[in-house]
């Protein structure tokens, strides 16, 4: 079926100015998600996918500008851990800032370089998670990220890393709109942390597709920056094999449009995959979570925790589904989404799915929203604690179980204060 | 220490009145009692006090050592040395109890211009004074309250008011759900904090919880007054002839 005129219009506008590399195996890999996005278009806020959140930020030819936001009153994010830093900013890869990328146990490379190399594993990993991810819902800006990345990692992970991967994101220019794709294999049996921090551009579109083989295990711990007006988009595409384990957390706070999908294939058996977000808003913040976990596999566990704190009309969405394909035994699926309004000018939309084929799993889903509570409130200041404090408390003791979904103690602990710092600022 | 005068109290939601005209002085060094039937109004006293939300004073009265009350916000009257021993003690999922604690502690502290208590030094003390009342370290670290027994819960409030060492303490009802030995341990926490600078005022239903806390003066509320008041004995005599006599005595 052609697309309509308006949308080849729309789609056209979009991609005159991204830069299409043609050479080696990437560039094939490019003109085949370019022949999908030009069969699907772009999406609309008419789609049944983006009913909450209007993607014309998104997908408007020229990305709306978005000031530069100063956060130096704060400590960089992850600054006490011992990590490899490599950093973008506005998604052009800053070589003098960023560490050598040699690491025992992990091979990186940069996605700019790889095209003409022949990376035997990158091939099979780039553009096909996110392809099988089109299914059964089309994401077409995972498709137009395929297409047009600049730049990016590819991390092959062969033994225990012996020390995080860091992605800095630094957003330099009001008007930059980047474009990064990684693409991360962690191999049978091997382990790594990866964490990304910073709003990295005033629109910022970004895939990760991630393989966790047998037995590997992969943890995922972002923040998204404290600016206020950049706009974001993100997809991370994982399938796992037997026994393995996918861990991914994310911190937003501000941020005028942020859409983050994940979107995990359990496909050996006793895969664990959890996926987990905070996120904290006030006024001119909207924030979509959109989650598809399918579990194709025999006694897989999934878990999706997201919580949201939204106040002065800040807006949060989530969308989370799991599928349980036929054969799925013993199947444990997990899936919370709340919000707290800490006002009556805040909202939150949900819509959690349950689509289970197999008759012997064990699947709950819960969706919340409400105000602080009163009673714990008071209880808090009859013991002397102040409002604000008391306040401050519950709102993190909402938050706890996303945090705690994060493994690691001294990064929760970053997480935990950033949090706190962002509901000092924003207390009245 | 505490003293309440002609305390009219209704309920802001809707016109009813719930205490009409509460006269009420301790002294320093003093246990009160106040028994009576339920729906009295000894409840409302006690959040009143703390400043609960939800109700209107429309005349009256309450000073903590001379100080206004009634005037101050909750964590100002718990800073002037006020503690309400909850009857039923709220959880709070995702608040560690030592957090709980120590963030109360500090924060008293800090209100009173003192200096904050050390990491150190708040442990050690909360454990001593948890040991006492056979709270293990497991509680501490759990949630607010969150999985606690009845009794457990109860406890816990007497280990917030000897970690917090206030000068009035306000019981309600601290001994409903309690067994016989949970109520020896509550008994116990509190009649170490007996003390001559320090005042209690225990609501009850029932005398057996003041044969473990003995009071020097027992009053009988009722209706959203205090209608009788006397020593230890007029406990005892509420527990043998109920409240009936002394209602039909007053109407």
């Amino acid at each position: 079926m052609a697309l309509p005129q308006a949308k080849q219009d729309a789609l056209a506008a979009r991609i005159a100015g991204l830069s299409f590399a043609r050479e080696g195996w990437l560039g094939a890999a490019r003109a085949e998600a370019l022949a999908r996005l030009s069969a699907m278009g772009l999406p609309g806020k008419r789609d049944e996918y983006w009913r909450y959140t209007d993607p014309a930020g998104l997908t408007v030819a020229e990305a709306p500008r978005a000031a530069v936001f100063d956060a130096s009153d704060e400590r960089p994010l992850f600054d006490g851990i011992d990590r490899l830093k490599i950093v973008f900013v506005d998604g052009v890869f800053d070589p003098a800032a960023s560490d050598d990328l040699r690491l025992a146990g992990v091979e990186i490379e940069r996605l700019a370089t790889a095209g003409g190399a022949d990376i035997h594993w990158a091939r099979d990993l780039y553009g096909v998670l996110e392809g099988r991810g089109q299914v059964p819902v089309q994401r077409p800006l995972a498709v137009l990220n395929t297409a047009f990345a600049t730049d990016g990692l590819l991390i092959r992970v062969t033994g225990k890393a012996a020390r995080p991967v860091s992605l800095i994101y630094v957003h330099n220019s009001d008007t930059s709109d980047a474009i990064l794709h990684h693409c991360v294999k962690v191999e049978a049996g091997a382990e790594i942390t990866i964490l990304e921090n910073g709003p990295a551009a005033a629109r910022f579109s970004k895939v990760m597709e991630v393989e966790v083989a047998e037995g590997a295990r992969f943890h995922h711990i972002r923040a998204q920056g404290r600016d206020h007006e950049r706009r974001a988009v993100t997809h991370i595409f994982a399938r796992l094999g037997a026994g393995a384990l996918f861990k991914s957390f994310t911190l937003t706070a501000n941020g005028v449009l942020t859409r983050n999908e994940a979107i995990i294939e359990l496909n050996g058996d006793e895969a664990v995959a959890h996926v987990a977000g905070a996120a904290v808003g006030d006024g001119n913040f909207h924030h979509d979570d959109t989650v598809f976990v399918t579990h194709a596999a025999e006694r897989c566990e999934s878990r999706q925790v997201f919580k949201k704190v939204l106040k002065n009309g800040a807006v949060g969405v989530f969308q989370g589904k799991i599928l349980v394909k036929p054969g799925a035994q013993k199947t444990d699926g997990y899936q919370i989404s709340q919000s707290l309004l800490l006002d009556e000018d805040s909202q939150f939309l949900a819509k959690p799915e349950l689509e289970i084929y197999a008759d012997d799993v064990k699947c709950s889903h819960g969706s919340t929203s409400g105000a602080i509570d009163e009673v714990a409130l008071f209880y808090l200041r009859s013991r002397g604690v102040p409002e604000k404090v008391a306040q401050s408390l519950l709102v993190l003791a909402f938050l706890a179980e996303s945090i705690a979904e994060i493994e690691d103690e001294a990064i929760a602990e970053d997480i935990r204060s950033r949090l706190e710092g962002w509901l000092a600022r924003h207390e009245h | 220490m505490l003293n309440i005068k002609n305390l009219h109290v209704k309920l802001e939601e809707e016109d009813k009145q719930i205490l009409k005209g509460v006269d009420l002085t301790v002294k320093a060094g003093e246990v009160h009692a106040i028994m009576g039937p339920n729906g009295s109004g000894k409840s409302t006293l006690s959040y009143v006090l703390a400043g609960r939300e939800g109700y209107e004073v429309t005349e009256g009265s309450a000073t903590l050592e001379g100080e206004e009350l009634l005037e101050m916000e909750p964590e100002e009257r718990a800073a002037a040395g006020l503690f309400l021993a909850f009857q039923y003690p709220v959880e709070i999922p995702g608040v560690g109890n030592m957090t709980f604690l120590r963030t109360a502690v500090n924060a008293q502290r800090k209100a009173r211009g003192e200096e904050e208590m050390s990491a150190g030094d708040f442990l050690k003390v909360v454990r001593e004074k948890a040991k006492k009342l056979k709270i293990d370290a497991d509680m501490l670290k759990r949630p607010v309250n969150v999985g606690f027994s009845g009794g457990e819960k109860k406890r816990n409030e007497i280990l917030q008011m000897a970690m917090l060492e206030p000068k009035m303490c306000i019981l309600d009802e601290t001994d409903s759900g309690l067994d016989v030995d949970a109520m020896k341990l509550v008994s116990d926490g509190v009649n170490a904090l007996r003390d001559e600078g320090r005042a209690f005022l225990v609501i009850t239903h029932y005398q057996r919880l003041l044969d473990h806390i003995k009071p020097d003066v027992v009053h009988i509320m009722a209706a959203g007054r205090i209608i009788k008041t006397g020593g230890p004995e007029l406990a005892l005599e509420v527990e043998h002839n109920g409240y009936a006599d002394l209602l039909a005595g007053v109407q």
